[in-house]
């Protein structure tokens, strides 16, 4: 049952195959079991099964919510939650319980989601790899795949063999690793991340799910802990496209809380059957033919252009010509809006304070540095270096009209006649822990979100979707980009890439026996496009 | 319950016009009278010294001082600028916070459409250009009453720009002699006011109210178009006026809901303006002008003396009567101003650019704010002077006095007497007893309709002058009685029957035969006499230019 989607354990749910607390007690019991991939911060069991109970009193008298009633959903944890503590993963917000429910949790609870808990992240969401949080690395779950550890025993390197149990596992990808692990692990059957540089999309990725970032004004940011506002998106972590398409239908809409978010009523998502693509339009960037893209990548995205092209598609190469810039501008952007952003954390209303009393001053810088850790201080000094009034119109108007170079650029293609963008959404399947720890944050993350970054500078829809194992037996997503505001367009093409490839599903060594019925109707690494 | 209290603290209610001559001795003019547009020019004022040049320079050079003024203004709204959080002056402490106010993380800003408006009548009323567009910036300081560790504010792109107001002030210390000049108006932005941080000493702590957090300011930018403290205190009044006709700011000053701020320098004319100090923290009118002067001579005396300005933001203290430097560790603060992303561009409309089938409470037309405006107070002064002929330092007296104006119209609804009557016993007579007993005008004893029947009585010649006097001091005791209800119990009335008045008069020449012989020769204080004479004995209740000329018929 915990394998199975959104929607067809939403189809389980409604014909009383299992209940709604019978379906929580196995997800709370596979969060235990899962307990090593660091996936959750808090696990909010008593809440979930009093939600469970409401559900299944609701299933009984025949007023089920809708899909999404009694389905165990995870929301990293810089969503704000009603009387759930909410930490960003910073011994600044450690013990900090909101009062106030952001609008995407809201939402998912009116309509009838069981909330299990609360996922890791990097540290405010500030990575790429789930690794700089302050409760600890996300491992994940493909480390401990049945696919990945077989291709590593063939591949006979008995010295990581001996490490398996230690550190020998990969990185999630982040900063949403933890709702990603939650997916893929099965422990939930969609999960709530945020996306400013791709922080949905990398994690996806590399835990072989849907990570989608909807246009930026589609879903309300409110009670979201904000990283960059200008470019923060809620995402969605599902484990196929349809799945995603209905949390987003919950979620989409003009929030009155939130001034950015579109005032037209958004029409329900249901994505239409795609059966002919002959009519698409499918676009390849040049520019992000990077040296540094795995050939194993970089032949599975030409694969997945070639199954467009031989459906029907066109498939042309455009360029973005500013795309190079696009880190340096988002480190300028990003770290300038995070300095604002932390100018709040001050240990006076809420969140960690010090000891100190000397002044008002000292217990703010005191608080400060022991709340925040490297990567947010240092991004709040490069911020404030940027903002300061001798180097703002050199760093950070610069910085905006490169924004909007970035976004035309986009337009530009976008409006010679082709629908979607094809791109890789990482450079290389999930890298070892070690591997990944031997180059800094700042480094990790302007290489990681190469592929991602620039959506967020347009505000467009993007979604990852995974395409292949790799010969390691890693999941490799694929990118697809929408014109903002189409995002429905862009998942029904999502959907129809997705037919085609047939993803596996995740088998996770050692839990094979608690969930063997999980698998049954699973295809074993089937792939459609192979190497 | 508040009121008495506010009495005590507000310097601001006086004798009508006292601030406009008392806050200095010296005269004053503008440096080259441009932007003057006087009622009653003198041709003398443009040759009177500058205010502060008595103490000519070493070099001979006179001292000009040129003032600027950064005016908050609380905006009077039910809620915030951008949370639902109520907004009173007088609620306990930490009672009026939301999630936002508080910047709980992931809240976010909502504009309240009340406070745009209120923006919008503000712009129009002092003649600025309303901008379609406007957008909202972060400004960065660390304080404790600032939870966000930023306000938001319009530093870019404010909502109005470019405005001008108008204002009176008296030349001298003659009410006759009034000038009106203009100050420019740079611009006005929308804003977030900050909590309040109240220091305990003693205890060596800082408690927070975060009830103000938050709460709509209008800022309100002046151009360095003055040159003293009464100008400075005549702007401010003025403001004060207009913002109260529009109720967009109740704007009392001793609530802190109109705080100036005043940016001060001296130099010689025709030279660079000098560096320039900002005074803070003046919470009444009297004090701004106080303050002003105290620190256009500060500057002098310490450059006379070879000193020089710092660059600094200085608090008047009322009781030593001077401004001092305030503590500010952190010396120049950079606020690392940066759009504020949470805030979409605020776009206004008119008639011309309303989208068709906008929604109406989705969309704000300035053409519809500009058509509701009401009557500002130049208007109403101008109106005061042609329909009743007042003179035009009068209208301002009327208005200057919050509920006066009211009052006096009330009077003239209910009165048969002249305007020139009501307004010298609106002005004159009731307003010293308010002031002489710390008095509002909603806080008379008096009403509008007793004035209006003890006028009424004088003017049907049924009491004399004196004798309305002392029925307004009965009156004033409040009992509840009618002017003729007290005149009839005191017997007041004058005396209707000539007959008697003759008999009177006629005895009373009989028993001053020698005053009679003087007054025939001519001598005037003859006749003065015998109607003192005359008036003793009717207990004043006789009109003296009655008697006088019954006096002379007999006589004659």
């Amino acid at each position: 049952m915990l394998g199975r989607t959104l929607r067809e354990v939403s189809v389980a749910l409604k014909q009383g195959q299992i209940t709604p607390t019978e379906l929580c007690r196995k997800c709370l019991s596979r969060i235990q079991r899962t307990k090593f991939l660091n996936a959750y911060i808090t696990v909010s069991e008593e809440v979930a099964l009093k939600q469970a109970e409401e559900s299944e009193k609701r299933y009984k008298n025949g007023r089920s919510l809708g899909d999404l009633d009694g389905i165990p959903v995870a929301v990293k944890d810089n969503f704000s939650t009603s009387g759930i503590e909410t930490t960003c993963a910073s011994n600044m917000l450690k013990g900090y319980i909101p009062p106030f429910n952001a609008t995407v949790v809201q939402k998912l609870l009116d309509q009838g989601a069981l909330l299990l808990g609360k996922t890791n992240l990097d540290e405010f969401a500030m990575g790429s790899g789930s690794t700089d949080g302050a409760f600890g690395p996300v491992k994940n779950p493909w480390s401990f795949s049945k696919q990945y550890r077989e291709q590593k025993r063939e591949q006979r390197r008995p010295k990581l063999h001996r490490e398996r149990e230690g550190t020998d596992w990969l990185i999630a990808g982040g900063s949403s690793g933890g709702s990603a692990a939650a997916v893929s692990a099965l422990t939930c059957f969609a999960a709530l991340g945020s996306d400013t540089g791709g922080s949905t999309r990398n994690p996806a990725a590399h835990c072989g799910l849907v990570g989608f970032k909807p246009s930026y004004g589609l879903v309300s940011r409110h009670g979201l802990i904000p990283l960059v506002n200008s470019m923060d998106v809620p995402g969605i972590l599902t484990r196929c496209v349809d799945d995603t398409a209905i949390v987003l239908g919950v979620l989409a809409g003009h929030d009155p809380k939130d001034s950015t978010t579109v005032q037209d009523p958004v029409k329900p998502f249901t994505l239409p059957s795609l059966t002919d693509v002959s009519k698409l339009c499918i676009g390849i960037p040049k520019e992000y033919l990077v040296p540094e893209l795995s050939s194993e990548i970089r032949s599975l995205w030409s694969k997945a252009a070639d199954l467009f092209e031989s459906a029907g598609a066109k498939v042309i190469e455009v360029s973005l010509p500013h795309t190079s810039y696009s880190i340096v501008c988002y480190h300028v952007l990003c770290t300038s809006e995070v300095a604002s952003n932390m100018a709040r954390f001050d240990g006076l209303e809420y969140g960690h304070r010090c000891d100190v009393s000397v002044s008002t001053e000292a217990m703010y810088a005191a608080t400060r540095r022991e709340g925040f850790n490297d990567v947010v201080r240092g991004r709040i000094l490069s911020g404030n270096f940027f903002l300061l009034k001798e180097n703002y119109e050199n760093y950070f108007i610069k910085a905006q009209k490169v924004r909007r170079l970035i976004a035309n650029d986009f337009v530009n293609v976008f409006n010679s006649g082709v629908d979607i963008l094809l791109t890789p959404t990482t450079l290389s399947e999930a890298v070892p822990f070690l591997e990944f720890i031997k180059e800094d944050n700042r480094t990790r993350s302007a290489q990681d979100d190469i592929f991602t970054q620039a959506v967020n500078m347009a505000g467009l829809p993007a979604v990852s979707v995974p395409a292949a194992l790799s010969a390691q037996g890693l999941p490799v997503g694929l990118q697809f980009i929408g014109r903002a505001f189409c995002d429905q367009k862009l998942l029904t093409v999502a959907r129809w890439f997705e037919q085609q490839v047939q993803f596996p599903v995740l088998q996770l060594q050692g839990l094979m026996d608690d969930c063997s019925s999980a698998f049954e109707n699973e295809k074993l690494a089937s792939v459609s496009l192979k190497q | 319950m508040a009121a008495p209290m506010l009495r005590g603290v507000s310097p601001v209610r006086r004798w009508s016009l006292a601030w406009v001559d008392g806050g200095s001795r010296h005269r004053r003019t503008s440096p080259n009278g441009s932007t003057s547009n006087r009622i009653r020019e003198q041709s003398s004022v443009a040759q009177q010294p500058l205010h502060t040049a008595q103490k000519p320079r070493k070099g001979g050079h006179k001292w000009a001082a040129v003032v600027g003024l950064e005016i908050h203004a609380q905006i009077s709204s039910n809620s915030k600028l951008f949370s639902g959080s109520q907004v009173s002056f007088t609620a306990p402490p930490n009672s009026l916070v939301s999630f936002f106010d508080a910047s709980l993380p992931g809240t976010l800003p909502v504009l309240n459409r009340r406070c745009v408006e209120a923006a919008v009548m503000t712009g129009l009323a002092l003649n600025c250009r309303i901008n379609k567009k406007s957008l909202f910036d972060r400004k960065h300081y660390f304080y404790a009453d600032l939870p966000a560790g930023y306000q938001i504010t319009q530093q870019r792109l404010p909502i109005a720009a470019n405005g001008s107001l108008s204002y009176g002030v008296f030349v001298g210390n003659r009410w006759s002699h009034m000038a009106t000049k203009t100050v420019r108006i740079k611009q006005i932005q929308l804003e977030q006011d900050s909590g309040k941080s109240l220091h305990d000493d003693l205890r060596s702590q800082t408690l927070i109210d975060l009830n103000r957090a938050g709460v709509g300011l209008l800022e309100v930018v002046m151009e360095p178009d003055l040159s003293c403290g009464e100008e400075a205190a005549a702007v401010v009044k003025e403001l004060q006026l207009i913002l109260q006709a529009l109720g967009t700011s109740q704007a009392n000053m001793a609530e802190g809901q109109l705080r100036v701020d005043a940016n001060i320098s001296v130099h010689h004319p025709g030279e660079p303006l000098g560096i320039r100090t900002e005074v803070k923290n003046l919470n009444s009118i009297r004090f701004l002008a106080r303050a002003i002067d105290h620190e256009i001579q500060r500057q002098i005396n310490e450059l006379e003396s070879g000193g020089e300005i710092l660059n600094e933001t200085r608090s008047f203290d009322p009781k030593l009567g001077c401004t001092v430097p305030m503590r500010d560790k952190e010396g120049k603060q950079d606020y690392r101003f940066m759009p504020e992303p949470n805030l979409p561009p605020l776009v206004l409309y008119d008639t011309a650019s309303l989208p068709a089938g906008a929604d109406s409470q989705q969309v704000i037309n300035i053409d519809q704010i500009r058509d509701a405006l009401p009557e500002l107070p130049s208007a109403t002064r101008k109106r005061l002077v042609q329909q009743y002929g007042m003179l035009p330092e009068h209208s301002f007296a009327l208005l200057n006095e919050a509920g006066l104006l009211q009052f006096f119209q009330n009077v003239m609804k209910e009165t048969r007497a002249e305007p020139k009557k009501v307004t010298s016993w609106v002005l004159n007579t009731l307003l010293g007893y308010l002031k002489h007993h710390n008095l509002a005008v909603s806080e008379s004893p008096i009403t509008p309709s007793a004035l209006a029947g003890l006028l009424d009585l004088l003017d049907s010649k049924a009491i004399s002058s004196s004798a309305a006097k002392q029925v307004f001091e009965e009156l004033w005791k409040g009992e509840a009685k009618t002017a003729a209800q007290i005149v009839s119990e005191k017997q007041l009335e004058l005396m209707q029957d000539q007959e008697a008045l003759e008999r009177l008069c006629q005895s009373m020449m009989e028993g001053h035969p020698q005053v009679v012989m003087d007054m025939k020769k001519g001598n005037p204080r003859a006749i003065n006499k015998l109607i003192g004479l005359v008036r003793k004995a009717t207990l004043n209740r006789a009109d003296p230019a009655v008697i006088k000329d019954t006096l002379e018929r007999l006589s004659s």
